[in-house]
This record gives C-alpha cells, structure tokens and sequence, in this order.
C-alpha cells in the first residue's frame, strides 16, 4: 500500500498553497495530492475567462511550469476518494486502492447544487464549474444565443460578466430580491441591476424559475411570475455546497463545511480542512463560516500545512471578501458591511455614475464595507478592518465622506 | 501629441456641451493656453461686449506642455474679457485642475451664454454633462469643491469653483482650484459667476503623451536640473516661497506702504517669508507648516500654514485651525503692507478668507488701501463703514472687511468694487493705485522704473506677471540692471513680455524663468509639440501673443492714453530708501517701448507689425 | 543586496514628479491613473504621503493570484505577468495595503515592480523624498513597520 506522510485531497488553491508550504517547511518527507480530474491543479475562478477566450486552458493552471510538482517532488494522483478510515489512517479510492497518510488535509473544494426543478438534466443546461462546462457553455454561447442565467448570486454574475462578452442576449433569474445578495444591500442590488438593464441584459428579482422543457430543439424556462422564455442554453448558478460527502462514516463534525479549529484542524486528530469545503473561524464574528474565496483558501492552506508539519500556527479568521465585475461594474464587500449592533454606517451615493461607498463601523474600527464603481486603493478595506485600526479623528471624517478611505489609513499609518 | 488636439464649447444657455478639433494652424502660431484662448476669444466676441453679458466668452485653456512632467507643467489659464479692467483677462493657475483637464483629454473650454439657473459642468474624459448646482448657491470654493468630490464620491476629482463673491458680482472674485490655488486676477471669477457657472470638476484618465519620448525625457532632465542648481529656483523659493522677496523689497525702497504713500514698511520683517519660519510664542510652531508644489514642479514654492490658535481671528474658529494656503509674497503685501498692517496672523487668516471665498488678495488689499486713505482724510467715516475705524495698521479693519467683502455685506459692498469704481465713486479717482482698473502688484514703479512701464503697458492691467523685470532689476537675472535707470528699460520690458507670453502658453509656471530662459523651454517644446519649436520661434510667438491681445483692448475701447501711471507714482516722489526723491520717469520709456514694439506713437500697433505676425 | 523604496514623508512637497515617471516607465503616457504609486495629499495637516507597494513578504497578491500572474524577480519585487493576468481583481482586495490596483483600459492590474532594479520615482524625486536603498540599512520605512504590526492573516509562533 502507498502511503505519504502528508496527503492532500484536491488540487485547488488551497491544496497548492498547502502542498508548497509543507514542502519549504519539511524537506524531505513526502507528499501526495489527490485530485479528481485528469488535468494539472487549476482554478475555478479563472474559468470564465476561458469562456471569454482571454486565456486557454493552460491560463487556468495554478502553477505554470510543466514540471512544477515534480520537481518539487509533489506527488499527484489522479483519483477520487471514496472513503476515509480515520482510526487506520486510511483514504479508499475509486479504484479500490487505498493510500495511508501521516496527515491529512481535505480541501476538495465545493460544487454546485442542482435545485430540485423538472427539466435541469436536459441537454443545454450548464453549470459553470469545470473546464468541461466551460467549454460546454461556450460551444452555444455564440453570437446573439439565448441565455438564461439561473442564480444572480456571487459565482453567478462572474459568469454573467463571462456571457456578456460573448455577446450573448441574457436574462438573468434571482430568487432573492436583489442581485448578489449576500455582498450587497438593496442600494447596491440595485444599482447593479440597473447597470445590467442598461447593458442590455433583462434582469427578473423575486423571480423562481419552475421548471425547463425541450421546445422544438430548445430549452423553454417557465418562471414563477407567470411567464417564460426560449433559451438556447441555461446556466445554473443558485449556490453550491462542500465536496464532502466520502468523509460520512467519520466522526468529522460538518455544519456547511467540516469544522475547523484555529489551526485549520477538524475535530479528529491529523485531519485538517481547508478552504471551501471547509468552515473555518471568520475574522468579523469570530463565528463559523464558508468563505469561499482565493485569499481564504491559500491562507487556510498555508496554515494547515505548518500545523500538519507540528509547528503551532494560529489563524485570526478569514475575513468575507469579495470583488466582482459585472459587465464593467466593479464591486466588492468586505466583512461585516451590514453593521454591527451599536456600530453606525455611512454611504455615499452617486446613483447616476454608479459610484457607491457604504462603511460600517464598530466604536472608531471599520468593521465592513460595499463599493460599487470604486476600484483604486480597495485593499486597504481590507487593511483598515483587519489591522482594526483606530480611526480616531478620520471615523468623523469617515462618516461625512466614506470616499476618504485610503487618506484614513494612510492618515493613521504614514503620517 | 502635447496637445490634447480637442476642444470643449459649453453653451450655457442650451446646456449642451460640443467637442471640436483645436485649430492645430492657431496652435502653431499661438502654441496653446494663454496665446490659443485668446486667439479664440478674439474671434468669437466683439471686444466691447459687457463682460458680464452672455456675450462674452469663458475659456479655460492648458498649454501643450501641461500635464506632461516637465517641471512646473501643470498649468492652466482663464482667459475672457475681464469685468475688472474691461480689458483681455488672462489668469494663470497651478495646482492640479490644469493637468486633469489634459488628461481628460481637452486642451481648452469655452464657455458660452449663461446657464438660466446655478450649474457645474462635470468631465470625466470624454463625457461632459452640465449638472444642477443648487446644493452649492452661495457656497464657498473650498465646500463647494469638498462637495462635489463628496457628491461623485471620487476624491480625485479637481475642482476650480467660484464663491459666493463670483455669484454676487464681486469684481474680482477668482476661480479657485484645489483649494489654494486661483485665477485670481481681473475679475475673471466674476465673469464666471455671471454665467451661472459655479464651478467646472474634472477627472480625466486618458493620459498625455509627446513627440518624441526620449529626447524630451532628456529635456525634462536637463531642464530639472536648471532649477536645481538655481539660487531662486533651487533653493530661495522652496525656502521662503515668494516671500523670500518681502526684506528684499523693502530694502530696495519698493514695497508700497499705506496705499502708495510710502516705499518702505517698518512692519516688513513682521510679515516677510523670515517670519514664516520663526516660532510663534503661543505655541512654539512657525507659522510655515510646509513647503507645497503644483503639479510637476520641483521648486514647490507654495506656503502651507496655520494660524496661531489664540489669535482673535479664529480664537472661536476651529474651522481655521487647520492647515492652508499661506501667504505669498503679494498677498502678504497687499494685506499687510499696502494696508499697513504687520500682524502675520492676521494676514494668514485674510489670506484662508480669499481662497475659501475666492476674491483677490492683490486687489482687496489695495482697495481696502485706497478706502482706509479715503478714510484717513475724511472723504468716507464712521456712517460710510459701519463704524469700524479704516486706520492703516488696523488688522481689525483688515479681517472686518474683508469677511464683509466675502460676505457682500455692508461696507463690505463697496469694497468689492475694487479700488477705482470705490475712488470713483468718492471723487477721488487719484487714490486708486492702479492701471487700467487693475490694482498694482507688490512693487513700486519708483524704486524700480522698469516695472513701471512694465504696469503701464501691461494687457490686462497692472500686473507684475507680465514682464517681471523684478529679476533683473532687483535679482539680476539674467543681467542685472539697475532699478533706478530708465535706459533700457523699454527693451527690457518687452523682452520680458514676449517672453513671458510663451511660458504662459507652453503651459508652464512663469516662476520657472528665474531660471530658464527660453533655451530652456524650447527643447522641451520642440520634443514634446509637433513642428520645430526654437527659442527664436517662441519669441515670435510670444510676440504675436503681445500684439494680438493689444488688439484686443483696441478694440474693447482702450488707446494709449491708458498706457499710464496715477500721479502719485508720476507726481510723488519716494520719501525714504535708495529711490528717495525719485518718481518713475514714463514719459522717457514709453516712447522707445512703443517704437521698439512697432507700434506709432499713439501706441497702435503699425500695418507692419501686424502683417509680421499675421494679426492684419 | 536586496533594496527597497525608502519613503520619508518630511521631504515630499508633493509634486508628482514621481507619479508621473512611473506612469511614463509604464505607460509610455504621463497619466497619473496609470502610476503605481500614488501621492496622497493631507490638506489640513500640510502633509503629503508617497504611498506605494512595499514588495512585503505575506505577498497577499501573489498568494490570492487564481493563475499564477503574480511572481517574485530577482529584486524581490512582485511582479504582474501582462500574459497571465485575467483582471479577476481578487488581488486588489487581498492587498491590505491597496496598493495593487486594477487598470480598466488594460484589463489587468498594476502594482510596483521596482521598475526591475531601478526605480523611475525614486530618479525623479527632487527632494530624496524616494530613496532606493539597501533593504538592512536600518531605514525601514513607516509602511512596513506597520505591515509588521498589522494582525492581518496569520500568526505563527514556533
């Protein structure tokens, strides 16, 4: 039997940030990574920009060099895990085989749902989520097709952006009563949305799509509003859940992910999660959560890798971050932006150059925060909440003007 | 490449904004800003139109340099028909306005007709829309410009707005920029708010490239390093600023005191560039908190500074305690010594006053001169002034009117005629010290006689920017010449103007030229402009520039009779300092000046000229 | 020997010089929306601040980069491939700094990449106000100090 002393399920970032880190830290054991489809380690997240043709499949690689892994002595195995023997420290593959790990770190990432509606298995119905989708989506995404975008949600609108340039006609469906609404509040919903009517595309809010049909070759959608629409495809993006179903049988405690402590250790020994599929602290509340995010994944990667190598690494929390661009639009969220209990908030609104800045604040710390239209300087969003930096004077100044963002940090830090 | 090779015309009165191509066969004779906007100007409106009338025009205009980083290129000018002088009206601004505007993509904007309610015209690269002011009627340039940055929620927006003074019909509110940065002179800020027009906001994102790249890197280097190695340039101005000249002038027997009546101030250290520096004792800090630049310059000879917290001004103003812009060399003479008064705090808080409200430091300080002689000899009182004592050496009378002037309130009223529709009206047009409507700048035509005739032919009135003769007169640059002779004089105040005029239109600060001379500029022209741009070529250009706005105020109405000096500089001689029974000698540099420029004796430019610059 | 941009905020006048040599190095244009670095003007302090990426060792952007576009040279700056980057923006918000910023007319981000050993705003500077200087020089400067202090992401103890 195979066995490493580190062994790796998936091969997305936060399993690359591991598998590197445990390699700088310990030279010389071994490392074993396991991942399901039969490509080098890539990312999601730059899928749709396959489907806009600005990159190939190599783009979406996380790592370029051809002999990346190998020379790093990084052992990749192209296999699914079907089960975990955690008392024997044992992972049963697909193929019947079975590897023995040290320790192991699951990051398998998530995938998406399929609501339960008539019609979503017929031909032309896409997600958005491997590189065959893309390919897939792009195939009947040509000029001028068709397309119902299932789900306005995060992944949903960086398809969205994907499907405008291929110059399809869209119409997007949103359960919920405003785009994106997990990063945005209605005003920001809703600039978003006007953004998007003005670009051509039909938006429909507190809409349900009921079920799809085959009409003579194409896909009709019936919705909840009473009406429906022909579509030459369909894209599905009404949310997804962790890639963790072989870990039933262990005691791993799962909520929407598996649970993970401050060192990214679930709550069996030698078993660390990471990244999507896994629920780690959040830096705002200091409660569980799923941050589906890049800088989430890498940090819950390198974290767990020191811990699995013995060193003690203790993780803040991840904070919920976001950047979307939605046909030009550009919009990010960070923490907590809905407020905090006894905290105030301050926006300012350009609605006709859809320009939109909303802060919130706990005492004189940012606590969270929406842009819409804002692109310079963003980051230090994310620097003013999580150095939770006293504004002092600039909180005043901060809720008169929410634009003064970088001289705020910059006031405290520089000067 | 340099320019922008667009033009704006906004007219106010339909409310629609229009873009041209620049006239590229002006640009090659007029090379942009100052020189290009007034060649618009001259073909667009009849001269003797009422500045105040939606006839005339409004241009703002960068040169082919602004923008780029040759040092100090970050210039733009206001150029129109000024409701100060009823003369052509051109004012300089640095600050960053000038560079957002080329980088927005526009050369130049004219503004046409008049808006029939309160507006701003908001440009962002190619999209120009005219939006409701009504949030800011009656506001001032620093919240107005706060504002609309707050508005748009974009805080690199630059903004030149006028204030409450711009709207009511001060004569010479200025367009401010970035907070403390103005068009300040001839009323050009008037003429704005008579168009409705409260401010112009701009964020431009599309960059400015040159001709040639590496040959202007080199020339940008090269001409860097002039100022540099300067004395001025390199390290008098960044040390003091423009004040570096207060103790100079004064010792020269040139620093206007009480209107006029004096050359020399006993309060000159009190409120010269020295002081600046020097601990106050309330707190122990200088009045100077920092050294500012323009965009692109590397002398920064901009003042930052505050005010003494426990002074009376702004005892209860915490508003004030802030830091801005402080006081330069005229301000802090015509606040200080034209009215006779050394309080350096006071002049500071005077100085916050005109850039948050947007009028001319040069021009109420000399007014409040011409009113507190008036007051002195019993010509206005008491009743006149709502009581507060118009005593030179007052600072109270100073902050007192001047926040009347700002707020067009009581005597305040009056004042903002500025000092000879104010002396006028008082029978007393002798007591107005200036040229062509336009109050003096911080020299005596006494001590120094080439700055005199510099006054008195100057285009839009008197203006020390127009050929500043100071440098050599006083610096000696490029040549030392010595203030008190005449002979000369004629010569050097033309060159000085020609010259002047293509740095005004390169797009680059005047300033510069303490140290450059056109030598200077021209490569960095001739790599950056299409055409071959040498120094004689800039010279020619600069002298057309002369003689097309002399034609201007020919046809406003002017002749050669206004080419003068009030008697007190003609009649009265110096009482003390080097130029001590001296008066300045006009009549013996006029004639020559007006020879050498080719115009007849009545100061009409000659067929001649004028076929030579292509102006018949 | 490594060096790195010393900043002192005391001698900036805040001139742009800087700004608009690194726009011109990268841009081929002087544009200050295309420079990377930025001067931010503190109006009622007088104060001006150069403000620009401190190539810090968490590397935020290049750890949140989804293709591998953001790499480290051999200056120790990181450094955005053109050829690579999607314009995802995800590193524009990792970077707790904000100093990686996205260039819509490229469709890419920017960010300070030494200008590959010799930085243009530290020539242009006129007053010293940006210095190129050996990384162990003692000089470090207030941003990285703070970037020391910050409690952003992670902490590690042996």
């Amino acid at each position: 039997m195979v066995r490493a002393d580190f062994v790796i399920v998936g091969a997305g970032p936060a399993a690359i940030a591991a598998a590197e880190t445990l390699r700088k830290t310990e030279p010389d054991k071994s490392i074993a990574l396991i991942s399901r489809e039969n490509i080098p380690p890539y990312s999601r997240m730059a899928l749709p920009y396959v489907l806009t043709g600005q990159i190939d499949q190599n783009g979406t690689y996380l790592r370029k060099g051809q002999n990346y892994y190998k020379d790093r002595d990084i052992k990749i195995y192209h296999a699914t895990v079907t089960s975990i023997d955690a008392g024997q420290k044992l992972l049963h593959l697909e193929s019947g085989a079975s590897l023995g790990y040290g320790k192991l770190l699951i990051a398998t990432g998530a995938s998406p749902v399929k609501p339960p509606l008539p019609g979503l298995d017929l031909p032309g119905v896409e997600h958005c989520w491997t590189l065959d989708d893309a390919k897939a989506i792009a195939d009947r995404a040509g000029d001028g097709a068709n397309i119902v975008l299932m789900g306005a949600g995060f992944i949903g609108c960086i398809i969205l952006e994907a499907l405008v340039a291929c110059s399809a006609k869209l119409t997007v469906v949103e359960a919920e009563d405003r785009m994106v609404p997990r990063m945005m509040n209605t005003t920001a919903g809703n600039l978003l949305k006007r953004w998007c009517e003005k670009k051509g595309m039909t938006i429909l809010t507190s809409t349900r799509v009921t079920g799809l049909s085959d009409v003579d070759g194409k896909l009709k959608v019936d919705m909840d509003n009473g009406q429906s629409q022909i579509a030459d495809l369909v894209v599905v993006a009404t949310g997804v859940k962790a890639n963790i179903d072989f870990i039933a049988g262990t005691d791993i405690e799962v909520n929407d992910g598996i649970k993970i402590d401050h060192h990214m250790q679930s709550n069996v020994e030698d078993i660390y999660a990471a990244g999507d599929c896994a629920e780690g602290r959040d830096f705002s509340t200091g409660y569980w959560s799923v941050h589906a995010i890049q800088p989430t994944a890498t940090e819950h990667g390198h974290i767990a890798a020191l811990n699995m190598t013995g060193r003690i690494a203790y993780y803040k929390g991840s904070l919920n971050m976001n950047v979307l661009d939605t046909a030009g639009l550009i919009s990010s969220s960070f923490g907590q932006w809905q407020g905090v209990e006894g905290g105030e908030t301050t926006e300012s609104l350009d609605a006709e150059n859809s320009r939109y800045t909303h802060l919130a604040f706990e005492g004189d710390r940012l606590v969270g925060a929406l842009t819409l239209g804002r692109t310079e300087n963003i980051g230090i969003l994310r620097g003013l909440i999580q150095s939770r930096t006293k504004l002092g004077v600039w909180k005043d100044r901060l809720m008169k003007n929410p634009n003064r963002i970088a001289e705020s940090y910059i006031a405290n830090t520089q000067l | 490449m340099a320019w922008a090779g667009k033009l704006l015309r906004v007219d106010l009165t339909a409310g629609t904004c229009v873009s041209e191509p620049l006239n590229m066969e002006w640009a090659a004779e007029y090379l942009g800003q100052r020189g290009l906007a007034t060649r618009y100007l001259m073909n667009e409106i009849d001269p003797k139109v009422d500045p105040l009338s939606p006839e005339n025009k409004l241009i703002m205009a960068t040169g082919p340099l602004t923008g780029t980083n040759a040092s100090t290129a970050g210039r733009y000018s206001v150029i129109t028909k000024g409701e100060l002088t009823g003369a052509i009206a051109c004012s300089n601004s640095g600050g960053f306005f000038g560079n957002e505007m080329k980088n927005a993509g526009w050369d130049i904007i004219i503004f046409e007709g008049k808006s029939d309610k309160l507006v701003y015209l908001m440009l962002q690269d190619d999209k120009a829309e005219l939006v409701d002011a009504a949030d800011y009627v009656g506001a001032s340039c620093w919240d107005t410009e706060e504002g609309i940055k707050a508005k748009h929620g974009d805080q690199f927006i630059r903004v030149a707005s006028i204030g409450a003074t711009g709207e009511k019909g001060v004569k010479y509110a200025c367009i401010v920029n970035d907070m403390d940065r103005a068009a300040g002179r001839s009323g050009v800020g008037t003429v704005m708010g008579s168009k409705n027009l409260k401010a112009v906001a701009i964020r431009g994102t599309l960059g400015v490239t040159v001709k040639d790249r590496e040959k202007f890197t080199q020339a940008v280097i090269d001409g860097k390093k002039v100022l540099a190695d300067n004395p001025v340039t390199g390290s008098g101005l960044p040390t003091y600023g423009t004040q570096v000249l207060m103790n100079v002038i004064n010792e020269v027997g040139a620093l206007p005191t009480n209107n006029h009546q004096d050359v020399q101030f006993d309060g000159a250290h009190d409120i010269s560039g020295e002081a600046m520096h020097e601990p106050r004792k309330s707190d122990g800090k200088p009045n100077l908190v920092s050294s500012a630049a323009c965009f692109a310059c590397t002398i920064a000879c901009q003042r930052v500074s505050t005010i003494d917290r426990t002074h009376y001004t702004v005892k209860e103003r915490p508003e004030y305690h802030k830091a801005s812009g402080g006081l330069e060399y005229e301000a802090a003479w015509s606040l200080g010594a034209a009215t006779g008064v050394n309080d350096l705090d006071a002049l500071t808080f005077a100085n916050f006053l005109c850039n948050e409200h947007g009028i001319d430091p040069i021009t109420f300080g000399a007014t409040l001169a011409a009113a507190m002689e008036l007051y002195e000899t019993g010509v206005i009182n008491d009743e006149t002034t709502g009581g507060v004592k118009l005593s030179f050496g007052s600072a109270e009378a100073l902050t007192t009117m001047l926040e009347q002037t700002c707020k067009s309130e009581g005597f305040g009223v009056e004042l903002g005629l500025g000092s000879k529709r104010l002396c006028e009206k008082y029978g007393k047009p002798e007591l107005s010290m200036g040229v062509k409507g336009q109050e003096f700048p911080a020299y005596d035509g006494r001590g120094i006689q080439g700055i005199g005739l510099a006054y008195a032919t100057s285009n839009r009135g008197a203006c020390h920017l127009r050929g500043y003769t100071i440098a050599s007169e006083v610096l000696g640059i490029p040549v030392k010449t010595d203030p008190l002779e005449t002979e000369g004089k004629a010569g050097l105040v033309k060159a000085f103007q020609d010259a002047t005029a293509a740095f005004d239109s390169a797009g680059i600060c005047i300033f510069s030229s303490f140290a450059w001379t056109l030598d200077d500029v021209a490569p960095q022209l001739d790599a950056a402009c299409e055409g071959e741009w040498s120094t004689e070529k800039l010279l020619e250009v600069g002298e057309r520039i002369w003689n097309l706005e002399r034609q201007f105020n020919l046809a406003a109405g002017f002749t050669g009779a206004d080419d003068t000096l009030p008697a007190r500089l003609l009649k009265d001689a110096a009482k003390t300092g080097p130029a001590t029974g001296k008066v300045n000698e006009l009549d013996k540099m006029l004639p020559e000046y007006y020879s050498l420029r080719g115009w007849s004796p009545e100061g009409v430019p000659t067929g001649e000229t004028l076929t030579k610059f292509n102006l018949s | 020997m490594q060096k790195t941009l010393h900043i002192n905020v005391d001698d900036c006048t805040g001139c742009y010089q800087c700004v608009l040599a690194c726009s011109d190095e990268h841009d081929k244009s002087f544009n200050p929306m295309k420079s990377r670095i930025q001067v931010f003007k503190f109006e009622d302090e007088g104060r001006f601040v150069p403000y620009t990426c401190t190539q810090c060792d968490e590397a935020w952007c290049q750890k949140a980069c989804p293709t591998d576009a953001i790499s480290v040279d051999a200056n120790g700056a990181k450094v955005v491939s053109d050829a690579l980057c999607v314009g995802c923006k995800v590193c524009t918000i990792a970077c707790p700094f904000g100093t990686v910023n996205y260039n819509a007319s490229s469709g890419k981000v920017i960010k300070c990449d030494l200008c590959g050993g010799d930085p243009a705003c530290a020539k242009a500077c006129p007053t010293d106000a940006i210095t190129f200087v050996n990384a162990d020089t003692a000089q470090f400067d207030k941003m990285r100090n703070w970037a020391g202090k910050t409690d952003a992401g992670t902490q590690q103890s042996a």
